[in-house]
This record gives C-alpha cells, structure tokens and sequence, in this order.
C-alpha cells in the first residue's frame, strides 16, 4: 500500500466518531451525566417535534410543504402497519411511529458532518429490540393465553418433525431481539466507518505524490458512500419497523 | 514507522495502518466505544427519557391532529364529490327541462305558423273571390257596352249608308224617293 | 516469534477472514433482489404488494452479512 510510507500524516480513528463524551468537560459519565448522546438525542426529538406539531400547525385542507411531509410519513406508517399486522395492530400504532421516526431522525441527524449517531450503539438499538420484543411477547400471551406457543408448534408439518421446527422455531424467535438490534447498529456503525476510512485518505495529497491520484478517488467514494448511506438511513429505519409490524402479527395472529 | 505521536502505543509490530487506527483511542478506550460498558447506562436512560418524550409528542399532539386533518380532507373530498353528484344532476334536470320547453316552443310556433298560414290563405282565397267576382261584373259591364257601341254603331251606319244614298241619289239628277231609298238601303244592309 | 505477536498476527488473518462473509451476504442480497426483479417482470400487478417481502428478505440476507463485520471488530477490537 502505498499509504503506508506516509502514515505518520494520515490519522485513522474510524471508530472515534461513536464515542460517548460528556458534554461540559470531565471524564466520566455518569447515568444522568449529559453528554453527546443527550444532545444528538434532544435533536432528534426537537426535530420530530418541529416537522409532526410545528410543521402541522396550519391543520389546512391543503397543506404546506412540510405538513405534507408530515402526512405522508404518517400515511407510510398507518398503511404499512395495518397491510403486515393488521387492522387489530393500529391501535399500536403510535407506539410502532414512535419507533420509526426516532430511527429515522436519528440515522438521518447522524449523517451530518460532526454528528453523533446514536443509532450506532448497540445499546440503543439494544434497548429498542429489547423493548419490542419484550411488548410483542407480552401481547401475545395477554391476546392468546397459552395457544400464543403454537406459533412454535408448527401444524403444517409432518409430526415427526415437529419437536425439531419447535426448537428451531424458539431459538430463531429468541435470536431476533439479537439480529434486530445488530443490524440497525451494524448498519450504521459500517457506513460511518467506511466514510471516516475513506476521509482519512482524503489529505494524501499533502504529504506524498500518489495523493495526486489517491485524494479525488477516496473524496469521490465519500460521496458515493454518503449517497448510500442516506439510502441504507431510511431503509434501516423501515426495516426495523417492518419487522416489528411482522412480530406484532405473530403476537396477534399465531396460527400460521 | 517513524511515529512520532504515538511511540508507545503501537506495540503490535507489523500492519501499521491498524495500529496507526488503534493507538489514536487506545488510551482512553480499549476497543470499540459501542463495547463500552461504563457508557451503557447513560445511553439507555437518555434513550428512554428520548422515547417517552417522543410517544408523548406523537400520540398526544401529533398523531390525533393529523389523523384529523386527513379525516376533515377526506370528509371535505366526500362530501364535495357529493355536492358536485347533486349539482351534475340538477343539471341534467334543468337540460332535460330546458329540452323539453325548447321542444314545447318549436310546436308552438310550428302551430302558430301553420294557423298563420292558414288564416292567410283564407283572406287570400276571400280577395281572390272578391277580385273575382269584380273583375267578372266589370267584364259583364263592359261587354253590355260592347254591346251598345255595337248596336248604336250599326244603326249610325244604316243611317249614314241611307242619307249617303240619297245624296248618291240626287247627285245623278233623280228624285229619289226617301223611303224607298232607305228600304233598299235597308235591304242591302241586311243582305 | 513471541506470543503476542503471534497472537496479533492471528487476530488479523482471522478479522480478514471474517470480512469474507460480507460477500456471501453480497450474493444473498443480490440472489433476492435479482429473484424479485425476475418475478415482478413476469407478473408486474403483483410486484407492488410484494415490496415489504422483498425488503424484510433483503434485511434478513443483510443481518448475516452485518454479523460477519460484527465479528470482525470483536476481533479486531475487543479480544
């Protein structure tokens, strides 16, 4: 590689951009310390607040830009929850909004320039696997008593097999707070990664002749990546939500 | 590797892009910052503080403007589609009756038109029988005088024919007698 | 060769191995949107209402490739 001989310019510090710094000096942080996540997190509800109570204060008939934002992101959720858990799931709705537009703020504020994304922790999108999968468990056995387990006891399938599909059916249920929370942080975490590696090429130019070369090529590639990561932001955010609608019909519809 | 910042940190040897990459936190945190456990606690609780704070937004102020705002759109588009239905069918009333007073009207005047018509020709035919019957009694009156001009005609031309005769008569030196003059005369006209 | 350094010589084969698994997820992904296309040019009217199957099977695909980057920087930075 030829960075290699010029290292000593070039500094790589990927993962510094995800660490948790309190805000007003100090090293240590506390549960109730404000810090960067305080911050980037009061955006995100400042934000939600501005476009969903400011942005639809006019209530018009016709509406303005940014209450049709607002209208039609409630539209894209209320349709999407009432076509994959159906019309018994709207009365989670505003629970399932609230996740969606947390997420989507989020990773969308966190690809500002010298932003913090809190979406990248896992203990975020922990807490929030977490939290659905603990609601969707509960539903289910406050909605279906004990025959919420025959979503594990797969009917279809021959008897024999049945004992085996359960146990694959009960390590997949409980494997999916895991694959949920992981994938909205691994999302997030790779794309700012990959951006900060390739931002760390970007001033070659400075110290050695293959920057000539090297400078346009990783600057072009942090625009390209940027494009995807706003893409990979929304999709994110939706696939999160898909899936909780998909749990939640589980949860309400278990005979499968 | 002529590292001049961090010459103790990278003590891993070789692949000095990685340990350029790890030495910059090294000190601070081991690893990952996600992986850092002491930071976990401060992040969920701002977490849930954030959440609630946004369920409490959503559900209380947004969410049941919205839905009413579109429930007023959809109430407005409805009952204006039913309020145009309404006005496309008075329309098509009011065609219908406009259709059929023009209807109406061209009878009439079809009506009017032939009694016009009718009653001209009446008048017409009466002064044609009147210009008739006119024109019949001036022929009659003309041709009795016709008559009259004849006769009168034939009588001043026997009278002249006889006083001609006569005077015939008596330039030849005779005595003509008058009233055999006038009875040959007489003869001769009738002859 | 010392221990610590073989064992750093260790961890990073093993990071660049586990790198390997992004490309199966690669394939995986491909392999559904590529299914999807097919299907949604055969019958267009349905390819609408199959939208969220077909990002919920990309986001399944997907999680095993995050996993394998997972591992990587668990590698990399946490053992």
């Amino acid at each position: 590689m030829a960075t290699e001989d010029h290292s000593e310019g070039l500094v790589f510090h990927p993962m510094d951009q995800f660490m948790v710094k309190p805000l007003f000096g100090g090293d240590t942080v506390g549960m109730l310390t404000p810090t960067n996540v305080t911050l980037w997190m009061a955006i995100t509800v400042l934000c939600i607040a501005g476009l969903f109570v400011f942005g639809t204060r006019g209530r018009a008939i016709v509406p303005s830009r940014t209450q049709s934002i607002a209208e039609l992101a409630y539209g894209f959720v209320h349709k999407m929850v009432e076509d994959v858990a159906g019309k018994d799931a709207l009365k989670f709705f505003p629970y399932i909004f609230t996740l969606f537009c947390f997420i989507v703020f989020s990773n969308m504020l966190g690809l500002l320039p010298k932003a913090f994304t809190t979406t990248s922790h896992i203990a975020v999108t922990g807490v929030l696997a977490l939290a659905v999968f603990i609601t969707v468990t509960a539903i289910g056995f406050i909605k279906n008593g004990a025959s919420f387990l025959s979503l594990f006891w797969v009917s279809s399938a021959p008897l024999a097999l049945r004992p085996v599909l359960a146990v694959i059916e009960i390590i997949s249920y409980f494997v999916r707070p895991v694959s949920h929370s992981i994938r909205l942080a691994g999302n997030m975490m790779a794309g700012h990664a990959v951006i900060k590696v390739f931002a760390a090429f970007a001033p070659l130019v400075l110290f050695s002749a293959v920057g000539v070369v090297v400078t346009p090529l990783s600057i072009l590639a942090i625009t390209a990546m940027y494009g995807l990561e706003v893409v990979v932001a929304f999709i994110q955010a939706y696939v999160f939500t898909i899936l909780t609608c998909v749990y939640l019909k589980d949860a309400l519809h278990p005979h499968h | 590797m002529a590292n001049t910042t961090h010459d103790t940190a990278a003590t891993l040897g070789h692949g000095a892009d990685h340990a350029a990459q790890a030495a910059g936190h090294a000190a601070q945190s081991a690893g990952m910052p996600q992986l850092d456990l002491s930071t976990f606690a401060n992040q969920i609780f701002w977490l849930v503080v954030a959440l609630i704070a946004i369920y409490f937004i959503l559900s209380r102020i947004a969410l049941p403007r919205i839905s009413g705002i579109l429930a007023d759109r959809q109430g407005k588009i409805t009952s204006d589609l039913a309020a145009a239905e309404e006005l496309k069918a008075k329309a098509v009333e009011a065609e219908k009756a406009y259709n059929e007073a023009l209807a109406n009207a061209r009878a009439q005047a079809a009506k009017i038109i032939a009694e016009a018509r009718a009653e001209i020709q009446a008048d017409l035919d009466k002064a044609m029988a009147k210009a008739d019957a006119e024109i019949a009694a001036k022929a009659a009156e003309s041709a009795k005088r016709i008559e009259e001009i004849r006769a009168n005609a034939a009588k001043t031309v026997a009278e002249v024919a006889r006083e001609a005769a006569v005077e015939i008569v008596a330039m030849f030196g005779a005595q003509a007698d008058e009233q055999a003059v006038a009875a040959a005369v007489e003869a001769r006209l009738k002859g | 060769m010392e221990l610590a350094a073989a064992a750093a010589l260790g961890k990073y084969i093993g990071v660049g191995l586990s790198c390997l698994g992004m490309g199966g997820a690669a394939m995986g992904v491909g392999n559904v949107a590529a299914n999807y296309l097919s299907g949604a040019l055969r019958n267009p009217s349905a390819a609408a209402s199959q939208t969220a199957t077909l990002f919920i099977g990309m986001a399944f695909a997907e999680a095993l490739g995050i996993f394998s980057f997972l591992v990587a920087l668990l590698l990399m930075f946490a053992v």
